[in-house]
């Protein structure tokens, strides 16, 4: 299963970064959000969707082989990552985020909440 | 504070590059809970009596609220305020988008902008550091420009607010733009942001907004997404957002048409909802944490222009389709565009415009003043043209800039009858002569003629179009609840659209903060900021009365001529029952200033004498 994006529904509501920071970090902070959304303002207009599609070029990547793909979820591992954030920049679509708060970069865990709680169906899953 | 504050307030003063940071005071937050309660009482409390809006001693405020930036619909919304260079009085605008909620991330509640600099300058905030910024390079942009050279220039994940050219020109009716299409529109504000060379504001926040009860506050949060989208209602309003009135207005005679001459526009099926949709609309854009999602955005283009914005809305569809009588909607939006890019409110914009066209026709302006160009209705050239030289104050755009009120005032010749203004602010898209208390809610709105603090025209069509008895226990009962939601911080649209019960609000206030207000606590500081509201007026006027609730002659005296409401007037003698009915309930005197008593009811005696 995965999160997959209709973007052409996605309004830039940004609802999806309140809940997922809610569930993963009880706080009120899209920052910390582990879906991006980008306005494509004055144009051509509308938004990018950046969430995790389980490519694995991350796992690839990761010098310290900290990353790996759990029965089908991208996890980091707290005590392997260095915080080198080679990951964030191999990541093809920009879903693999940081925060000034945090060392150890985060990821889509394939909860779900957001897909809940989309007002457009932006997101929904796919096998 | 424990939760739904960040804080802190930002103060910054342009003369002395000084930047402060206060606690967000306790009494403050009791008293007066955020955004338009804070604004109004930093006025009150901070500008001195009689200070020039667009002087050293006038200040700016961007406030946020309690809800703003939290898990429930539409908390998208920041205020700004002072003292408006339009209207001389309380000035209050908003504008939708992530700024808000980037600002109250960064640590703070408000900003207050103090003081004048003498070269252009903007604002940064990035989280704890905030710096004064060169913005000669700026200045002289348009506001999309503007916005984008800040965003290439500090990274998209900046959220700023800009003005155009007007507001650098000190146009009275410049307003300040934000996220590619939302504007804080109304009282000139861009033009007190101008008069400060402030070009910009741009933030970015990293850090968590308390809240006491998270899981309360998600709870209620869930619950408000989900009545918002099983309404029935949601669907319509997401494809056609504000569009979708424009039917409705003209069906039922209030579409403002030919400065307010008619309200119903002939043209109107070309211009509305569904043609809106089919032939411009692009993509649904909506503000922080919103899930109904007014904002359309567009591209038009024809053989003479090309333009992405967002809109129109309903409000400019209205003023510039109706008013000026433009019955092709690639027109309006490009025109919608103009005003944005050089950062004009299309409310005001649009009533001044109508109203020079049909100064035009009547002679009082000619072609001498206009530089050449000649002003008919419905020639979309002749509103391009006219929105540029307001912006630019060539020509006659120099007189119209300072309002219509002042305009007509300089004009003469009986213009003052059809410049369409309370205390000097333009009224917005409701043509109200046959809708009692919405025109009751124009006249006794707290900035002047517009629709934000009551809106009422579907409880005239309800309880009678000519009725007077209970219009205003109306307006004043919805004169506390939508301003409560400006007070929250958040839009009052879920609420009236998709029908969001107020206790909702209250209950995600209780959890943000912890303060158990129940709503009539919440109805009560809303009564308190309408009275401080409206003592500033009284302050700053010293023949502040009734005269200056009273709209112009074209309400009592001319009949609309055509559509649906034909014929109709709204006599003085149905005004005077609606305006001694409406002080009477608010406890205020027969010439509409707020009692001793009612004063120290509200808690506000202290504040009134102290600040005169």
């Amino acid at each position: 299963m995965k999160i997959s994006k209709d973007e052409s529904r996605c309004t830039g509501c940004r609802t999806c970064q309140l809940v997922c920071a809610l569930c993963h970090y009880n706080e009120n902070n899209p920052k910390k959000a582990a879906i991006g959304i980008k306005g494509q303002f004055p144009e051509p207009g509308g938004y990018r969707i950046s969430i995790c599609t389980q490519c694995g070029k991350c796992i690839e990547a990761c010098p310290q082989g900290a990353i790996s793909n759990v029965d089908g979820v991208i996890r980091i591992d707290e005590d392997k990552c260095d915080y080198c954030q080679v990951c964030v920049d191999a990541c093809p679509f920009g879903a693999i985020f940081v925060h000034r708060e945090f060392k150890i970069p985060f990821i889509c865990d394939l909860c779900g909440e957001c897909v809940e709680i989309c007002p457009t169906k932006a997101l929904f899953w796919r096998q | 504070m424990k939760g739904g504050y960040a804080g802190k307030i930002l103060r910054v003063n342009l003369s002395s590059g000084e930047v402060m940071k206060e606690p967000t005071p306790e009494a403050l937050i009791k008293n007066f809970v955020g955004a338009r309660g804070f604004i109004a009482h930093t006025l009150y409390n901070e500008v001195p009596r009689g200070a020039d809006p667009l002087g050293e001693d006038a200040k700016l405020m961007i406030a946020t609220g309690p809800l703003t930036g939290l898990f429930i619909p539409s908390t998208g919304k920041a205020h700004v305020g002072g003292k408006s260079p339009l209207t001389g009085g309380y000035a209050e605008a908003n504008f939708g988008g992530h700024f808000p909620v980037e600002l109250k991330m960064a640590g703070y509640d408000m900003i207050i902008v103090e003081g004048r600099s003498d070269r252009p300058v903007y604002i940064l905030i990035d989280d704890d550091e905030v710096t004064l910024e060169d913005a000669s390079g700026l200045w002289g942009k348009g506001s999309f420009d503007s916005e984008k050279a800040l965003d290439d220039q500090h990274g998209d994940d900046f959220q700023a607010c800009v003005i155009g050219p007007a507001g650098e020109n000190l146009v009275k009716i410049a307003c300040i733009s934000h996220d590619y299409g939302r504007q804080a529109g109304r009282t000139g504000l861009g033009a007190v942001m101008g008069s400060k060379k402030l070009k910009a504001v741009c933030v970015r926040g990293s850090k968590a907004i308390p809240v006491v009860d998270v899981a309360g506050l998600m709870k209620v949060g869930r619950e408000m997404y989900r009545k918002s989208v099983q309404h029935p209602a949601f669907e319509l309003w997401q494809t056609y957002g504000t569009s979708s009135v424009v039917n409705w207005s003209n069906r039922i005679g209030a579409f403002p048409t030919r400065n307010f001459q008619s309200g119903y526009f002939e043209l109107f099926t070309n211009i509305a909802g569904p043609v809106m949709h089919r032939e411009i609309v692009i993509h649904n854009k909506a503000c922080f944490s919103c899930a109904m999602c007014c904002g359309k955005y567009a591209h038009a283009k024809t053989a003479d222009y090309e333009c992405y914005v967002e809109g129109p809305e309903y409000e400019t569809t209205a003023m510039i389709g109706g008013c000026c009588a433009l019955g092709n909607i690639k027109d309006i939006a490009y025109a919608n565009f103009l005003c944005d890019d050089y950062g004009i409110d299309t409310i005001s914009g649009g009533s001044i415009m109508g109203f020079a066209i049909e100064c035009f026709e009547k002679g009082i302006i000619t072609e001498k003043d206009t530089g050449g160009l000649k002003l008919t209705w419905g020639d979309p050239k002749a509103v391009f043209e006219l929105i540029r030289m307001i912006s630019y104050r060539e020509h006659i755009g120099d007189v119209l800039a300072e309002g219509s009120r002042a305009a007509a005032l300089k004009l003469g010749k009986g213009s003052t009858d059809f410049a369409i203004q309370m205390k000097g602010l333009e009224q917005s898209g409701y043509e109200s002569r046959r809708a009692p208390a919405m025109q009751l809610s124009y006249m006794t709105s707290d900035i002047g003629a517009h629709h934000r603090p009551s809106w009422a025209v579907t409880h005239d069509l309800r309880t009678g179009r000519e009725a007077t008895e209970g219009k205003a226990e109306k307006v004043i009962e919805l004169q506390h609840t939508r301003p409560l939601f400006d007070t929250l911080g958040v839009c009052r649209l879920p609420w009236i659209e998709m029908e969001l019960p107020v206790e909702d609000y209250a209950e995600a206030f209780r959890c943000a903060t912890g303060l158990d207000y129940k709503v009539e606590d919440l109805y009560k500081i809303s009564e308190r900021v309408w009275n401080l509201t409206r003592m500033f007026w009284v302050r700053e006027f010293p023949d502040f009365g009734r005269a200056y609730d009273l709209p112009p002659n074209r309400i009592t005296r001319e009949p609309i001529l055509s559509g649906p409401t034909k014929g109709a007037v709204l006599p003085q003698e149905k005004i005077d029952i609606m305006l001694d009915d409406y002080y009477s309930r608010r406890g205020w005197t027969k010439d509409g200033v707020p009692t001793d008593r009612k004063l120290k009811e509200l808690g506000l005696d202290k504040l009134v004498k102290e600040k005169g």
